[in-house]
């Protein structure tokens, strides 16, 4: 599949498989989008953080905000697992499928699905069995 | 009055000594580990889930997921007030691609499409127009999501994905009308900073009706409890839908856009989107009910200071205290219930903070000699809508609102 994963998963990706970033401990994986004017990154010195401003009217300041949102190192664990973590760590942390309760395969079947069709999850269609297999093995209910 | 650090100690080290048992001494050095987890009680499990202090601008909240976040409110913030603080307020982001710098001076909000004038405008120009205050509850969709049965695929919500606020800032119908908006129009569309992870991937956008949408109590909000929102609820403008599920609310909001014809985008034809039925509510397996966009929502209310893990003493006379909404109107009353709902007695109504508020009950109980104490509240809005008696269910796990049960044991 041709998609494009943006910019923040490809600097990511570069350094291994999205996921092999994930376990190196690379540090939280941060927004490359910014509302910054390209002027403001001008003025400032290279690697400078921006200029912090402000905007106040009518009584009211709101300041301008800059955070670092953490990521994730957690992993789908078991020897099965290479296909789940190398397809569905780049679009959300494991964390959200290990918290799911157990459903029947019918279901991890369609949650896939709706991940490629609805999501655009870039999965290759040769990987969705194993990724299946594990949610059905490991998240399973008969 | 009750004391909210000594709850929290005596939570902590309930859970420290459920624990011990398991894990032995490893564990006995300290009480640090108590506070580091929480277990809910979603039917069939998994039931442990880590607190965070690791989110921007966010205090101690229950990690549901890392990335993109979804953070959930503790339950005994809801003790604390009927206002949820800034700093846990409930996190639920769609797509990870997140802004994590806003230059507020920068900022721009477009309002464009079927209007006279398209419009660029700065916070500058946002704080000049007519400032509108309400209070009013935010709550997710899926809340309590974790809790259908059967189970259902989602965010594992119990029921901390909500959150009530004084929310500050303009009328949506005010800037629409700046910009004028052209007869014909029928759908006003909301897109907020955050993007989806990969190319094609439908962005997250919600659209009201216009008449909804120039109703002026729809408003876009730069405050919340009277400072600017945390980046992670919105920062720099919330859209604000007073009396409609969150997912209409959308954060970080930049682009209004006047539709005329109705907006067929993803999440609104296919995402979000509940049975036609009475209560939203089908037989699990069921297909074949027409669906349409989830709206407003429904009466609910809670127990705040007793829960399964709290006791009783035998005979006691006992406060019970806990939070009621509305839904898309006010509270009428809320009522308890100690004989499994034979008979309804009416609660002491806290102060009404308005219609859209989170609404304080309180009343008074005596505890049974052994056994425990049963307990069952139930909101009734001012619409004469009351909660469903029986739990409901869909198949995306939306709009729970069964009466909730507590069962407090009694004990010497």
């Amino acid at each position: 599949m041709a998609l494009t994963i943006r910019l923040k998963v490809v600097l990511c990706a570069a350094s291994a498989v999205a996921v092999g970033c994930l376990v190196a401990g690379v540090p939280p994986l941060r927004t490359l989008l910014s509302v910054f004017p390209a002027q403001a990154e001008q003025a400032s010195p290279p690697g400078a953080p921006p200029a912090a401003t402000a905007v106040t009217a009518a009584g009211i300041t709101l300041h301008s905000v800059s955070v670092d949102l953490p990521g994730s190192d957690r992993m789908f664990p078991g020897a099965d697992a290479d296909a789940i973590n190398n397809n569905c760590l780049a679009c959300h942390s494991a964390g959200m499928v290990l918290d799911q309760p157990a459903l029947k395969r019918a279901v991890w079947q369609q949650e896939v699905e709706k991940m490629r069709s609805q999501f655009k999850a870039p999965v290759d269609e040769h990987d969705v069995p194993a990724i299946v297999a594990w949610l059905a093995a490991h998240k399973g209910v008969e | 009055m009750f004391d909210f650090s000594d709850s929290r100690r005596t939570i902590g080290r309930r859970r420290f000594l459920q624990g011990a048992g398991v894990l032995g001494a490893a564990l006995a050095a300290g009480p640090a580990w108590a506070d580091a987890s929480v277990t809910l009680n979603l039917p069939g499990g998994p039931n442990e889930r880590e607190f965070t202090t690791s989110f921007p601008e966010k205090g101690r909240m229950i990690l549901q997921r890392t990335r993109p976040p979804l953070l959930e409110t503790p339950l005994e913030v809801f003790d604390q007030g009927v206002f949820t603080p800034n700093d846990q307020f409930f996190v639920r982001w769609h797509w990870a691609v997140i802004p994590d710098q806003v230059d507020a001076a920068a900022f721009r909000l477009a309002v464009r499409g079927h209007v006279n004038s398209a419009l660029s405008l700065s916070l500058s120009d946002i704080l000049a127009l007519p400032r509108v205050e309400l209070a009013a509850v935010n709550q997710c969709s899926g809340n309590s999501r974790g809790l259908y049965q059967p189970r259902i695929a989602g965010a594992q919500w119990e029921n901390g994905a909500m959150g009530n606020a004084r929310w500050t800032g303009v009328r949506l119908r005010d800037v629409l009308d700046r910009a004028g908006v052209k007869a014909g129009a029928v759908a006003v569309r909301f897109n907020g900073m955050d993007e989806p992870v990969v190319d094609g991937a439908p962005d997250f956008m919600k659209s009201l009706d216009i008449d909804h949408a120039r109703d002026g109590e729809v408003m876009l909000a730069y405050q919340m409890n009277g400072a600017q929102l945390p980046l992670l609820n919105g920062f720099p403008l919330r859209l604000i839908v007073p009396g409609w599920y969150s997912t209409y609310w959308v954060k970080m909001l930049n682009d209004i856009e006047v539709l005329a014809a109705p907006d067929d985008n993803y999440w609104m034809v296919t995402a979000y989107r509940i049975p036609d039925t009475p209560g939203a509510n089908v037989k699990p397996g069921e297909t074949g009910f027409k669906t349409v966009p989830i709206n407003r929502m429904v009466p609910r209310s809670f127990f705040t200071n007793l829960t399964g893990a709290t006791t009783v003493k035998p005979g006691a006379s006992v406060p019970v205290r806990g939070i009621a909404f509305g839904g898309d109107c006010g509270v009428a009353r809320v009522d308890l219930s100690v004989d499994e709902g034979r008979t309804w007695q009416q609660t002491t109504l806290g102060r009404d903070e308005g219609t859209y508020s989170f609404r304080q009950w309180t009343a008074q109980v005596a505890a049974p000699e052994s056994g425990s104490l049963t307990l069952m509240a139930r909101c009734t809005n001012t619409k004469d809508v009351t909660q469903s008696a029986e739990p409901t269910w869909n198949p995306a796990g939306f709009m729970r609102n069964v009466i909730e049960h507590v069962r407090v044991p009694v004990a010497a």
